[in-house]
């Protein structure tokens, strides 16, 4: 058994949420939701505690964490941002703004500044595809976005 | 009960909702109790117009005035000016792009004109909270019509009779597929709404869930009455949590009224919906993945048969519709099949809703009848090309489908001659684009997608679409040659062949449609080394004009990698080995002295 290093505190919550689902195999996804919902992330630890209280192997839990492209094994940013890859913000420059939030942020699509600030990544269509291309930052929704108004909308964040 | 006058519908869909629709509404309310309307006017938060790219939207009922691009500030003027002295704010109203007319009635609106909404019916005029507006507007009228007039096999034959195809891409006819299902007998069946909406620009399902979501909860109770199932479950993608929410809410106002839970209607027939979580798999729009989902596990699909009709979730018959599919049903019960199947083409019957993006100018989400022609959609509804430049393509069907040219303008769209032409009506994704949009760019887009979610378990998907990926990035980089198109076309054909589930066997669409519509373009990228939409980089070389150019410096001051050069007052030059093609020359220069060739 591997040795588990989290805090008892979250050890207790986590075993706190897959009871909430009956601990059943069958709700490993619903109990990832949860747990993601609570720690912002899946990292191993945690995922082996969700494999011991569901009675299945850490391999399994760990299958699904990777399988699908909502679970994350990395916290992201204070601030997360998502560029909407979407067909319709794709052939209305997309990848532009993408890259112009590449170089302002100096990280590569999927990973964090150094301070923890922003994570970047891509999302396939949110649905808001008048406004293309669109960014979401945390909640908040940026429309017809060009390169050169991505700084400004970073400074709203920085200071 | 207060009855109100006159009310004010404020479109909460998504794209409106970014633009700070829920303020507008704020702001409306607040502005009508200052004036003492607030037992008067009524203010409601409806689902997707369907007019993004003039959103937010409010529409004044009973006059049907339609206000587009609405800012909160312009909330206290819409009550001073229309609601109270009757004048309608001009400045908001919908201007006409050809006689630059302001037209107040959306009836009237080339966006609307030949839409027919059927599967929207709801969206945009009820709140979707309240379930009494849904009533109010013949809801569940269908499932008591059900319950209390027609046997199970009479629900199965008016579906059948209808002609009603599944909505979600393959096409496959709703009422045989009730019937194989009301055949397999079990101590339990499932009815499954499939609400995993992965497709890149379409978005129908979402609006529909949050514009009308107790629309699909009926539909799914006809479902369950007709195949004797009594569990319902909505398989909806985490990312939706504004639907998520709708649903939660309309699932209980339903339990409430006793339009689900147990002995519905008094009829002594039970159902019940729960939700379930997708977590962002294109795959698990796949049946047979997304029961595997459902069950907890990784969203691989497995070999049919055993389709899910006989074993499904929880190895128990199991009945998969998608949302639009199901937003069909209730009104087919109430109007009849014969009313249903008058609508569309000899073999689809009925209408389509289609997200409408790309470079046009009225983005928005349309609903029309099968039969009706691209140019009809682009043209009129769509109001034609952005910067009234040139129509090139049109994809369809999103990853899975194909794009159709110019060619293909007056071919009247249904499930079979898009098939015909190389591409499938899918989810009902619609990107138009103009020429500059790179076809093999865009092929390369869409195996991107497909690559990243091919789910693994079979190696035609998992390893041809990476090679064809491979060979469109070695065209787009200017080392393909001849040989390669050869390879992409055979390779494409493979992996449609030999792949076990629906996103495998049309995977390759993308790459095939535009060898086949668009070849030359393909063998400039090849034999010339040429990309003439400007997209693909490493084709491009960026030039200065030495008569254009008056030496200001602006270019070489901001260009990153210092790859510009010459002296003050003199022409300047571009090292193209230093060169990274990032644009900020051409955006900087003030005399059009840079170009790409």
């Amino acid at each position: 058994m591997a040795k588990v290093k989290l805090a008892e505190s979250k050890i207790n919550k986590i075993k706190e949420i897959c009871a909430s689902f009956g601990n059943k195999p069958g709700e490993a996804i619903n109990v990832l939701h949860k747990v993601q919902g609570e720690f912002g992330y899946l990292p191993a630890e945690v995922q082996e505690v969700i494999a011991q209280e569901l009675n299945v192997s850490v391999a399994q839990i760990y299958g699904i964490v990777t399988f699908y492209s909502f679970f994350t094994m990395t916290p992201k940013g204070e601030f997360p941002i998502s560029v909407c890859m979407g067909t319709a913000c794709y052939v209305r420059g997309a990848e532009k703004v993408l890259d112009e939030f590449k170089r302002e942020l100096k990280i590569g699509v999927g990973e964090t500044t150094p301070d923890g600030k922003f994570s970047l990544n891509c999302l396939r269509c949110v649905g808001a595809c008048g406004l293309a291309p669109v960014v979401l930052i945390g909640e908040k929704v940026y429309g017809r976005l060009t390169p050169d108004g991505v700084k400004d909308i970073l400074n709203e964040y920085r200071s | 009960m207060a009855k109100f006058k006159m009310h004010l519908l404020v479109c909460g869909g998504t794209g409106c909702n970014a633009s700070r629709s829920q303020e507008i509404a704020q702001n409306l309310t607040s502005s009508l109790k200052d004036n003492g309307l607030e037992n008067e006017v009524q203010v409601i938060l409806t689902g997707c117009f369907g007019f993004c790219e003039k959103g937010p939207i409010v529409k004044v009922m009973p006059d049907n005035t339609f206000y587009t691009e609405v800012k909160p500030e312009d909330a206290t003027e819409i009550i001073m000016e229309h609601v109270i002295k009757g004048r309608k704010v001009t400045r908001l109203l919908y201007t006409d792009p050809e006689n630059k007319q302001h037209v107040a009635d959306s009836k009237h609106m080339g966006f609307y004109k030949k839409q027919m909404r059927i599967a929207l019916r709801n969206c945009g005029y009820i709140d979707p909270q309240n379930i009494e507006e849904y009533i109010g507007a013949d809801g569940y009228s269908a499932l008591a019509k059900c319950l209390g007039e027609m046997t199970p096999e009479q629900v199965i034959n008016e579906i059948k009779l209808s002609g009603l195809r599944g909505r979600g891409g393959g096409g496959f006819p709703t009422g045989l597929k009730w019937e194989i299902a009301s055949k397999n007998h079990a101590d339990q069946k499932y009815v499954v709404c499939n609400a995993d909406e992965g497709d890149p620009g379409a978005f129908m399902d979402r609006s529909i869930l949050e514009g009308d979501p107790h629309t699909v909860l009926e539909a799914m109770a006809i479902n369950g009455f007709a195949i004797g199932a009594t569990k319902g479950v909505i398989y909806i993608r985490a990312e939706y949590p504004l639907a998520i929410n709708r649903l939660l809410v309309a699932i209980d106002q339903a339990h409430e009224y006793g339009l689900l839970g147990e002995d519905i209607l008094g009829s002594g027939f039970n159902f019940d919906i729960e939700l379930r979580y997708g977590a962002g798999a294109f795959v698990c729009g796949e049946e047979t993945a997304l029961i595997h989902s459902m069950e907890g596990q990784r969203g691989e699909p497995t070999f049919k048969p055993p389709f899910p009709a006989q074993s499904g979730y929880n190895k128990k018959p199991t009945n998969v519709n998608n949302v639009e599919t199901y937003a069909n049903i209730p009104i087919i019960i109430t109007k009849g099949a014969n009313w249903f199947n008058q609508i569309g083409t000899e073999k689809s019957k009925g209408t389509k809703v289609f997200a409408l993006a790309g470079q046009i100018n009225n983005v928005g989400l349309i609903e029309v009848p099968m039969g009706i022609t691209l140019r009809e959609i682009i043209y009129e509804i769509g109001g034609g090309i952005k910067g009234g430049r040139e129509f090139k393509a049109v994809q369809t069907g999103g990853p899975s489908g194909g794009c159709l040219t110019t060619k293909h303008l007056d071919t009247p769209i249904d499930y079979d001659n898009l098939i015909a032409a190389g591409s499938m009506m899918g989810s009902g994704g619609m990107v138009v684009m103009d020429e500059t949009s790179c076809m093999v760019a865009i092929a390369k887009f869409y195996l991107e997608f497909t690559v990243e979610e091919s789910c693994g378990k079979c190696s035609p998907c998992r390893i041809g679409n990476k090679r064809l990926h491979e060979i469109l990035e070695k065209i787009t980089k200017g080392n393909g040659t001849m040989e390669d198109l050869d390879n992409l076309t055979n390779l494409g054909r493979v992996i449609k062949d030999a792949s076990l589930c629906g996103l495998g066997q049309t995977s390759p669409n993308p790459v095939l449609s535009t060898i086949e519509n668009f070849y030359d373009e393909y063998v400039e990228h090849i034999k010339d080394k040429k990309c003439k939409a400007g997209v693909c980089k490493s084709l491009m070389q960026y030039v200065v004009d030495q008569e254009q150019c008056v030496g200001c410096t602006a270019c070489a001051r901001n260009c990153p990698v210092n790859a510009i050069s010459g002296e003050k007052k003199m022409p300047h030059f571009i090292n193209t080995e230093l060169c990274i093609k990032c644009g900020a020359c051409i955006e900087k220069c003030k005399f059009n002295a840079i170009s790409i060739c």
